[in-house]
């Protein structure tokens, strides 16, 4: 390896963390704007034009404050959660391509190391839940955990289609095989359980109940503090812009569009999906755990498989 | 409630193995005030739960026995904050049997007039509040902007927002101008209309069914049992409201129905709630209409002695039926006061509504019982 290509990874990794973290406060700020004109208010106005500076000046306030360490916490553990929450995502996004030329790195196992990356999220739930010494967090693990299998195997079954489609694991591969027609257009039941799925993956309401504040304070993140919270915070908003530039990707085929450039049809997209969770998220009361578990195994499971089934048969056909 | 048998759960320790206490509360973002629930939990189910009182608990009734009869009517705001019209009426009207005094018909039209409005703005905080412990926060703030109007017109006669000491014995402390009025029928008019969004937006959603409908069901037959009023009482299939079963103020002369939803569960007590929000629309509307001309307030003495004896009083309050018995000996303070709170009976029927749900679901039916707990504890 020479120095120029340990020079343009170097400065892929400080340019991707700048960019998720700088649009992690701009969706932040997005979601509140989008939550305050649904309720009949403004949303912030005050810091910065339209209060775009509000989210920097509530993490400046977060970063200064202290982070408490209950008494009886798993220490490695407790101070761990957070990041193991948060720095899957800086490398997850490497291989999501945003245009014909804007790409971290290109691997021919992208979509897979993304679906790999995406389950660490709950690993960091768990520890965040186990290490902090509170009932309520550690409800709030468990009921994380009985999540992720109820939604990961219809997740991956709606995947499976679009790879058998595509045949490529490569996510440039994909979307440049979405050329004319999207996989949304096919492939519809997939794209529909999707959406569904990724709510759930990135604990958004009405799939929030990890953290259901009205039942369990803050669920797993009830004894975090000042930046260990920001953290948090942070990457539920990475994995939600995550989420929603694979759904691109997958379904609605990539950077491609007519007339405006591709960079711009990618963020068009991506900005799509994260409208449709905060419209989720704004209008829906929170399912229960025994219904979102029955939800995902008794419907989107037989009927994503079903679906991968019929794919798979038209296609053995054809 | 905790009993002192013993089985009682009162006690964190000891527990079985797989099983664990849960303090829910004194703080608690799903309790709304201090009430702290001991649930005895097997992972997410709840084998137990004991609400424990007294946190806010403020001697009222011995605090009565110390005041001039006139001094008790700000401390009737107190108890129930979200209903303080129903509460000075209350007063009022067991001091005036009492003594006997008259109140002119302007005066009891105002009376009715403003505890309907007070009735609607209860039963909106309620329906934020319920919502947003079934994690809906949007509700809340539609049903808070509606509640501001209530509260902008209610301070224009009252002077304050929440907590009103506006009634008086023989009548009541100012007479409403047209404005008022006008603002009335504009907000009615405003209601009827805007009462469609929250039905679209809350009732008809999938996910507020599936969380509501069969969870937390009252049977009819333990409603009595459990002392329960008000809409959770209604909620069950009894057509029991003071105001028709033992009529004060003007409302026999008003033509308006009581909900009943025979289901007992969150979704028939929600709906009876919603229902009585267009009532008391009804309610308000005929008021307006009729109105009469004349003077607010009787003349009633400075000091206040009622002769000896004793008298009761009855009426429905956004959340059931309260009844205040004063006992006097004739001076210028009671000798004893008694209240019986709607919030106190419905929250008795919790520890038998949570045993065996989910948390989630003893959550939703803590929320559709509609507590106020400075009332619990007075």
């Amino acid at each position: 390896m020479n120095e120029i290509s340990i020079l343009r990874s170097l400065l892929t990794i400080v340019g991707v963390s700048v960019a998720i973290g700088l649009n992690a406060v701009f969706v932040v700020w997005l979601e509140r704007k989008v939550a305050g004109h649904m309720q009949y208010r403004l949303g912030p106005t005050e810091v910065g034009p339209k209060g775009l500076l509000q989210t920097v000046a509530d993490g400046l306030k977060l970063v200064s404050k202290q982070i408490i360490f209950p008494s009886a916490a798993d220490k490695p553990i407790f101070a761990l959660a957070p990041i193991i929450c948060l720095v899957p995502v800086f490398v997850a996004i490497l291989p999501v391509p945003f245009s014909d030329t804007l790409q971290g790195h290109e691997l021919d196992i992208g979509l897979l190391l993304v679906i790999a990356l995406g389950l660490l999220n709950t690993l960091g739930i768990l520890m965040a839940g186990w290490g902090s010494d509170n009932k309520y967090a550690l409800l709030g693990a468990s009921r994380a955990i009985a999540q992720i299998c109820a939604y990961k195997i219809p997740l991956l079954l709606c995947i499976l289609p679009v790879i058998m489609l595509s045949g490529s694991f490569s996510l440039r591969g994909i979307v440049n095989a979405q050329d004319p027609v999207w996989y949304a257009v096919y492939q519809p039941v997939a794209f529909f359980i999707y959406i569904i799925a990724i709510t759930m993956e990135t604990n958004r309401s009405p799939f929030d109940f990890a953290e259901a504040e009205s039942e369990l304070v803050a669920g797993f993140h009830t004894e975090y503090s000042g930046m260990a919270f920001s953290l948090f915070f942070l990457a539920e908003y990475s994995y939600m812009f995550l989420a929603s530039a694979i759904a691109s990707i997958l379904f609605l085929g990539g950077w491609h569009g007519p007339f405006l450039p591709g960079v711009v049809w990618m963020l068009l997209k991506i900005y799509f999906f994260l409208c449709l969770m905060m419209w989720f998220r704004w209008t829906f009361p929170r399912v229960r755990v025994d219904q979102m578990l029955n939800f995902g195994w008794k419907i989107l499971l037989p009927f994503s498989l079903l679906n991968f089934l019929i794919t798979a048969g038209v296609m053995a056909i054809l | 409630m905790f009993d002192s048998q013993e089985n009682s759960t009162y006690q964190l320790e000891p527990v079985e193995d797989n099983q664990f206490v849960l303090n829910l509360g004194p703080q608690h973002p799903g309790t709304h005030g201090v009430l702290r629930v001991i649930l005895h939990m097997d992972g997410e189910y709840i084998l137990t739960a004991d609400p424990v009182l007294g946190y806010g608990h403020r001697m009222q009734e011995k605090i009565a026995e110390n005041m001039p009869y006139t001094q008790i009517l700000p401390y009737m705001a107190r108890m129930d904050y979200l209903a303080a019209l129903s509460f000075n009426q209350a007063w009022v009207c067991v001091v005036e049997k009492m003594c006997g005094y008259e109140v002119p018909r302007r005066a009891e039209y105002i009376r009715v007039l403003t505890t309907e409005l007070n009735r609607i703005s209860s039963h909106y905080l309620w329906f934020g509040a319920f919502l947003l412990d079934l994690g809906a926060f949007t509700p809340f703030l539609h049903a808070f902007a509606d509640r501001e109007m209530i509260l902008d017109l209610l301070e224009e006669v009252t002077g304050s927002r929440l907590t009103y000491c506006y009634f008086r014995f023989g009548g009541v402390s100012s007479d409403v101008d047209d404005s008022f009025l006008q603002g009335v029928q504009d907000f009615v008019e405003h209601m009827r209309s805007h009462l469609k969004t929250y039905h679209e937006l809350v009732t008809g959603n999938v996910i507020f069914q599936m969380r509501t409908k069969d969870v937390g069901v009252i049977l009819p037959f333990d409603t009595w049992g459990y002392g329960l009023s008000g809409p959770v009482l209604r909620g069950s299939g009894e057509k029991y409201d003071v105001r028709i079963s033992e009529p004060y103020s003007i409302y026999p002369e008003l033509d308006f129905e009581i909900p009943v939803e025979r289901d007992g569960d969150c979704l028939a007590r929600y709906m009876v709630r919603m229902r009585e929000v267009e009532e008391s629309l009804n309610i308000i509307q005929q008021t307006l209409d009729k109105m009469p001309d004349g003077p607010v307030r009787s003349k009633v003495p400075k000091i206040i002695k009622p002769p000896a004896g004793e008298a009761c009083m009855a009426v429905e309050t956004p959340r059931g039926e309260l009844m205040i018995h004063v006992v006097s000996d004739g001076t210028k303070v009671p000798y004893r006061v008694r209240y019986r709170v709607p919030s106190f009976g419905n929250l008795s029927v919790f520890s038998r509504l949570a045993k065996g749900q989910l948390l989630a679901d003893a959550l939703a039916v803590l929320g559709s019982l509609d507590l106020v707990i400075p009332e619990v504890d007075r």
